[in-house]
This record gives structure tokens, sequence and C-alpha cells, in this order.
């Protein structure tokens, strides 16, 4: 099968380990959840336990929103997706999102789960399933991303949930991830890594002369087919004040065989484990 | 049935205190004992629909006050009716027809009001499980809540002193010596079954009010002269409810405003709240939500395990709580969204829709966020022997529907030389007729039990704003509107509320699923994207559609815009109908 036969290059195994890694860093941080904890505090202990493992750079500093600040309630301007005092309660979603570069990979990662059961958010979860199917075969289809996009909030909706991927800067559903050059110093602006800014920044300028863009946005810049590259792809679903996410990378290449020309990166991840057991179920 | 009183019931006399009190027994003994306890002027008859459906299920055990029905007066009458002596009476009637098990009472007005001491003196503790009050606050409670107004009387405070102390003009009337007596053996007596007839919209017969009524009020007279001012003068100070409590408010309450349950939590600490839109003598008029709210909770305190996982948590669980809610067009949209709000609130739904898929996928969400219980049915509205099936099936099966939300409908565009006739007969079938269907079948059952509901119909902001793209739909959207208002008309003798929803503009696949008349099928595709991508820029959620619908029903509204240009429209319609005119000639690119 195509798994056999795919040859991970040198490029795509860094991206992969420190996608394994940002994930390990979530399910390490919300393994240590406990009632009380702070959004800031959860934000915090994701930097530390990266920073520990030899992460310098970030794509953006870590997130973390409990609550019915996981479906962004009331969001209206970007400072408020910056983790609050906002205090972890038995049976509260939360989400954990963190993008760290290592070694000049870049990853970003989303992670979902509630403190106890909550099966509002154990639903979302299991849908977002069909999500991660549909963008796939869509991509593998050299969809325009604005049609894709589309498609996935019909989904959305057909399943009785919101678009909550539209809060995100753009309303964007994906954005691209590349190597990040390796500095001494590399310092953050509102959260994001200057590195991987200017990254984003000469990707949309060379996009803009050439007529596709690094961001995957409902908008008509995105009205083209996908761009070969890394994507961070986040849908992000909402129900009444519940939210649920997963973000991890796909890679979308030039090559005509569908099976390669997109493939998520990693196949080994929680919310794909999960699906799986489902199924065994 | 109505018609007999108490059919079957078991009777007994308890002697306490020198006189014998009748106590009349429904049910299994073995069941947990719920003890309903009358008002005034009443006798225990005033329970006997609640019993009735309580009997199933529960030992039901009834009794007259001292002085009412078919109990004995003490003698002398003044200073026989204190709370402290009709404390003892409760504990007699307890402890002869349930020695072992303690039990759950129920009162209304003076029987609630009794219910409050017993549930709040120490003497009773381990005797009662559960108390449900109805229209009768604790007299300590209500002198404590006049002490703190008094004593710093905001111009709110003042307002809710002065409303409680107008209402309260009986209490006055009842002071006087003789007359009330006079009053109530004489013409008074005589009338009051007419009087509770009109002003109470209480139904008409069924052997209430009871014979023994003038001689229950005279004597009754008592309960206030032997226990209001002494309790308001010197509340006790210990009056604390030492059993989980169940306050059911009517919100049409002529004689106690619902202000003076505000700081009821510090009373009773475990407090479940209800209210209902009626008046004071709910256990004659709405038998049936009492008994299932009295059931709810009788068996939650018996069987006190984890707590249900769906339980509505939302803002109006209190109003809508296990009551039956049916909403058409539920599979997407403004329906899904509606019946994602009943459900929170807790209320059963059932998701009707075209498409079966969606209907059941609504409700299936639904019971996840507080719907007790959901269902989704596949049925097109616009056919009307589905319609009546489908009312035969959920009557059967689940109860009268309480709240009917008409919603289901569908686009159409084009101007009017292009709607074929065709075209017209959809629109009409699925937006007009649902409706009709909906409100002729529903309406009938909700008008046949007489217990009140509601009916909400999704009307438009088409409905009053002409244009020249919309005709068909615009038209369709106006009759449900009149439609609406003239239900409302009729419906209003029976309590059943009938409310208009005028949306505007919000962001559901309506769009995606119109029909433009008069262009072909690719031209038609784009105007549906297109338009569906302006509906999104615009993105006016249906979840806010939903909560104006809901919001109409607690508060009874007859018209209601949600959207600011479904509002502004409203009133230039109103003010300035010239320039929707002038409007209307305009056409919109698409």
């Amino acid at each position: 099968m195509a798994g056999d036969t795919r040859q991970l290059s040198a490029d795509l195994r860094g991206f992969k380990e420190v996608q394994q890694l940002a994930y390990a860093c979530a399910e390490a941080v919300a393994a240590r959840l406990k009632p009380g904890i702070t959004e800031r505090e959860a934000a915090r202990m994701q930097r530390e336990w990266l920073r520990e493992r030899g992460v310098r750079d970030w794509f953006h500093l870590p997130f973390a929103w409990f609550g019915d600040r996981t479906a962004f309630v009331d969001f209206k301007i970007p400072l408020q997706f910056f983790p609050t005092g906002r205090r972890l309660e038995p049976g509260m979603p939360f989400i954990l999102d963190a993008a760290p570069i290592y070694r000049g990979y870049t990853a970003d990662i989303g992670y979902s789960g509630s403190l106890g059961l909550n099966p509002v958010q154990d639903r979302l979860m299991s849908d977002l399933r069909e999500h991660r199917e549909l963008i796939l075969t869509e991509v593998r289809e050299r969809r325009s991303l604005r049609e894709i996009y589309e498609d996935v909030e019909r989904l959305m909706v057909r399943q009785g949930h919101a678009n909550r991927h539209r809060a995100y800067p753009f309303g964007v559903i994906a954005h691209k991830v590349d190597r990040v050059k390796e500095r001494r110093w590399s310092p953050t602006v509102f959260g994001f890594g200057t590195q991987a800014l200017k990254g984003l920044a000469g990707d949309a300028l060379h996009g803009h002369r050439e007529g596709w863009s690094p961001l995957w946005s409902p908008y008509k810049f995105s009205d083209h087919p996908p761009q070969p590259g890394l994507w961070a792809v986040e849908p992000h679903l909402g129900f009444r004040g519940t939210g649920a996410k997963f973000e991890e990378i796909l890679v979308v290449t030039d090559s005509r065989d569908p099976e390669e020309s997109a493939f998520w990166l990693d196949d080994d991840l929680p919310h794909v484990r999960r699906w799986a057991e489902e199924r065994a179920a | 049935m109505s018609g007999t009183i108490l059919v079957g019931a078991r009777e007994r006399r308890v002697r306490t205190g020198g006189i014998e009190l009748c106590v009349a027994e429904l049910g299994e003994p073995g069941r947990p004992t719920v003890v309903l306890v009358h008002g005034y002027p009443d006798s225990k008859e005033v329970w006997s629909e609640v019993a009735e459906r309580l009997a199933s299920r529960f030992h039901v055990v009834l009794y007259d006050v001292r002085g009412h029905g078919r109990s004995e007066a003490p003698v002398p009458l003044r200073g026989g009716f204190t709370l402290e002596k009709l404390t003892d009476d409760f504990l007699a009637v307890v402890d002869a027809v349930s020695p072992d098990r303690p039990v759950h009472l129920v009162g209304h007005d003076w029987g609630s009001v009794q219910g409050w001491e017993f549930a709040t003196v120490r003497r009773t503790e381990g005797r009662i499980a559960s108390f449900t009050s109805m229209s009768g606050p604790s007299l300590d409670h209500f002198g404590h809540w006049i002490k703190q107004r008094m004593s710093r009387p905001t111009p709110r405070r003042a307002a809710q002193l002065l409303g409680q102390g107008a209402r309260s003009w009986y209490v006055y009337m009842l002071h006087t010596p003789v007359l009330p007596e006079l009053a109530w053996r004489g013409p008074l007596g005589k009338r009051w079954p007419r009087l509770l007839e009109r002003g109470e919209k209480l139904p008409a017969g069924g052997g209430y009010p009871t014979a023994s009524l003038p001689e229950d009020a005279a004597h009754g007279a008592w309960l206030y002269r032997d226990n209001v001012r002494a309790r308001l003068r010197r509340p006790r100070a210990d009056a604390f409810a030492h059993v989980p409590v169940q306050l059911i408010t009517p919100t049409g309450d002529a004689f106690l405003s619902e202000r003076l349950y505000d700081d009821l939590e510090r009373w009773a600490p475990q407090l479940v709240r209800r209210t209902l839109p009626a008046r004071h003598w709910i256990p004659r008029t709405r038998p049936d939500q009492l008994a299932s709210w009295i059931t709810e909770f009788v068996t939650a305190t018996e069987d006190p395990g984890p707590a249900p996982a769906s339980t509505g948590t939302g803002k109006y669980a209190d109003r809508f709580g296990g009551q039956l809610v049916l909403v058409t067009g539920a599979a997407s949209g403004i329906g899904r969204a509606t019946a994602f709000a009943f459900a929170e609130a807790g209320a059963r739904v059932v998701a009707v829709d075209r498409d079966a898929a969606g209907a059941a996928r609504t409700a299936e969400m639904a019971r996840l966020i507080g719907a007790p219980q959901a269902w989704g049915a596949c049925v097109d509205v616009s056919d009307e022997q589905a319609m009546e099936k489908l009312a035969a099936q959920v009557a059967a099966e689940y109860g009268v529907v309480d709240v009917l939300v008409n919603n289901a409908g569908i686009g159409l565009s084009g101007s009017f030389l292009d709607t074929t006739s065709e075209d017209w007969k959809k629109v009409l079938d699925v937006n007009l007729w649902g409706v009709i269907h909906g409100c002729r079948i529903f309406g009938r059952q909700m008008a046949e039990r007489g217990q009140g509901g509601h009916i909400v119909n999704t009307a438009s902001a088409a409905a009053y704003l002409p244009s020249k793209t919309l005709p068909a739909y615009s038209t369709s959207k106006a009759a449900v509107l009149m439609l609406s208002e003239c239900l409302r008309a009729e419906l209003a003798s029976k309590s059943i509320g009938v409310s208009a929803i005028c949306p505007g503009i919000v962001n559901t696949n309506i769009t995606a699923t119109a029909r433009f008349a008069g262009v072909d099928e690719a031209e038609e595709k784009r105007r549906q994207e297109r338009s569906s991508r302006l509906y999104g820029l615009r993105n006016f959620p249906p979840e806010k559609v939903a909560e104006a619908i809901v919001e109409a029903v607690v508060h009874n509204r007859a018209v209601v815009p949600v959207t600011p240009e479904a509002k502004g429209a409203r009133w230039i319609s109103r003010f300035a109908p010239g320039a929707l005119r002038a409007l209307a000639k305009l056409e919109p690119r698409l």
C-alpha cells in the first residue's frame, strides 16, 4: 500500500517528530489538569514542558481555552484568544493549542478534552472524524480551497454545529507551515514567533504574485487549488458553548498519484487513535 | 373523571386536638405517600384532578383542613386555627396514613402557607421527605420580606411592597369581624363558582366547588385572623426548610406577587423553581403539568442517585422543564436551533422534518444538552394526512404538545410574471398550509385539553416588506402573520398564546434550497450560491432567532421581528410605508 512505498524524506520525519512532541506535551499537560487551574497556568505548563525538551522558538505561544471559551463564545477581538484567568471546573471542556518549532521544524497542534465526562464534547470529537476524511478527499480531488472550506462548513451545519474556525484571524481553517531558520534570539510578537511570521509573510508575497495564499480562508484569495507544501489544518466545531478541534499537518505534493498528492503527515495521533477505538467498539 | 369527584377514594376519620378530620386516600398504600393540602376557600376536592393523575404512581392522601369540608370545626373558632394546631393536625394525619415513612407534602394557597410551617419547624423533622409549594408563601418569610423592604425602601422595593399590598386587599377584608361570614353565607357564596369561572378561568362544573363552600369560607377566615398579624409582626428567625422544596409559581396570580420568592434560596437551600403561565387556581386549571412536576420531584427525592445526565440548565428551565415541544422544519436552521434552545430549557422535544436523518440528528443532539427525551419524525408539513397521523401518534405516545413551533418553510424568488402556478402551489403548500395544518390539528388538541399552551409561527420580515423579487414568498408569509394574529384572538380565551416570528436575514440553508423562478438551472444554482454567500456575510445566527422564539413564548409576545433590519422594516412599514414601496421597486443584484 501507499504507506509502505512512501519514502519519508528527512524533512517530513523532522515535522513528524515535532508534531509528536507537541501532542505528547498536550497529553501530558491534559493529564495534569485539575479543578481550579487557570488557562494561563495551563498555557505555561505547555510552554515549560516544551522548553524543557529543547523547544526554543514558536509558531505561536501555547494557548488554552476552558469552558465556553472552547467555542469562542462572544469573541470579538483577537486578544480574546489569549489565555485568561478562567478556572477549570469538573466536566468542563478544554482545548490546548501549541505550535512549537524544534530544530527548525514547525508543528501546530490542537488537543480537545474535558475534565471528567462531557458527553457533548465527546460527540463533537466523534463528529470531527468525518471532517478529517472530507478534507483529505477533496484536497486529493484538487478542489479549490474555498470550495473545500464551504463543504466543510456545510458538513458542520448538517451535523448541527457551528463553524468556529471562522473566529480565527481571516477565518482560516488552515495555514501553511514551513521550516524556520534557527536563531539564537527568536522573539514573539503578540504570541507569534517572528521567524514563523516572516516565513508566512514571504509565502503571502509569493502567493500574491502567483495567485495563491498561505491562508486557507472562505474568501476569494483562497479560490485556488491546494498549494503543495505543509498545511496545519484545524477544523473547529462549536455547539452551544462547547467547542472541539484537532489540528495537524496535511502534506500536499505535486504528485499525480492521488494517494501521494496529499496525505496526513501522521496517523498516530490521539484523536485518530480514538476514532479507531470507536470503530473497533 | 370530572363530573364525579375523588373517585374510588377510601375515607377515614382521624382524631386530633378534640376534633375529627376527614381523610381520603387513593392509590396503593405501599407506594411513596403524597399528602395534598388545600387552601382557602376550598376543601380537599380542589385536588381531585391532580390526585387522580398521581394515584397510579403514589399513595395519595388528602384531608379537609379543620373547619373545612367534612372535618369538624374547633370550638371556639377564635384561636382554633393557629399554625401550631394545624401542625398537630398534619402530624396526626401523617401518623395515621404513613406511620413509618416520611411523606411528600404538596400545598396550594393556605395549604402551602401551612406547608411552609410544617417544613420549617423542628417537630416535623423526619416526617416530611419533600415539599411542593404553590401560591402560598411562608408567613415568616413574608414578614421578613416586608421588614426588609420597609427598613430600606429603595424605589424598586417600595414598588414591590405597594404591588403586593394592593394584591392583598382580601386579607384586610377578612380581618373585619362578622361581615366576611355574612357575605360568604349570603350572596358571595352563591356567586363564587361563577366568579371563579370568569375571573380565574376555571372549567365549569366537575363538582367543584363543593356545597360546603360557604361554611368552609366562613370558618377559614380564622386562618387569617389567627395567624397573619401575629406572624407578620414577629416572624420566626429560624424558618429554614429542612427538606427539598419545589416552588411552583403561576405568573398570572392576582393575589401573590412573583417577587415574594426573590430571596427564597436563603430559606430553602435545596430549592427547585418552576413557573407556569396561569392564574391562582392551578390545581384546577393545570392538573397535567402539576402532576408531572410533582411526580418528577417526588421521584427524584425518593431516589437521589446520581443526578440524571440530561436536565435543563438553560435560563428558562423553570418554565419549560418536562414540557412537550414540537418543532417543524427542525432538521436545520432556525427549527433546529429552536429545538436545541427548548432542549436546553429541559423540554421534551419532537423534531419534525422532511429530512428524516436531519430530524433524527436534531433529536439526538437535543438529548445531549438537556432534553430528558427527544424524538425525530419524518413528516412533510404540507401533507395533511401525514400531519394528522403525526398528531395522533404524538398524543398517544408522548402527550399533548405544550409548545408548537410551525417553522418549516421554503424560499421562492422571482418576479410575479415568472412564477408559475406550480411554483405558487409549492410555496403555499409548505409555508401556509403547513402552518394551517399544524395550528388546526395540534391547536385543537391543546384547546381540547384546556390547560393552556403556546403556538409559534415562523413568518418573515417579508410579511410586511413588499418586494418585486419575492412576491410568492412574501404573500405566504403575510398570510402566516395574519393567521397568527387572528388565531391569537381566538385562542386567548383558552389560555393558548400565539406568536408570529419575523426573523429577517438569517444565515440558514433556506437560500441554498430556494427556488429562483424564471431562470435556467445553472443560473438558479449560481443565485443560490451567491445568496448563500451574502446571507453568510450577514451572518446572523439562527440561535439568536431561537432565543427570540423562546422569549416570545415566555412573555406571550404577538409579533416578534428579530434582526435589526426586520425591526427597522417593521417600524418603517407602520410609519412610512411609502418608503418601503419605493424600496420594493429595486432589483437586488445577485
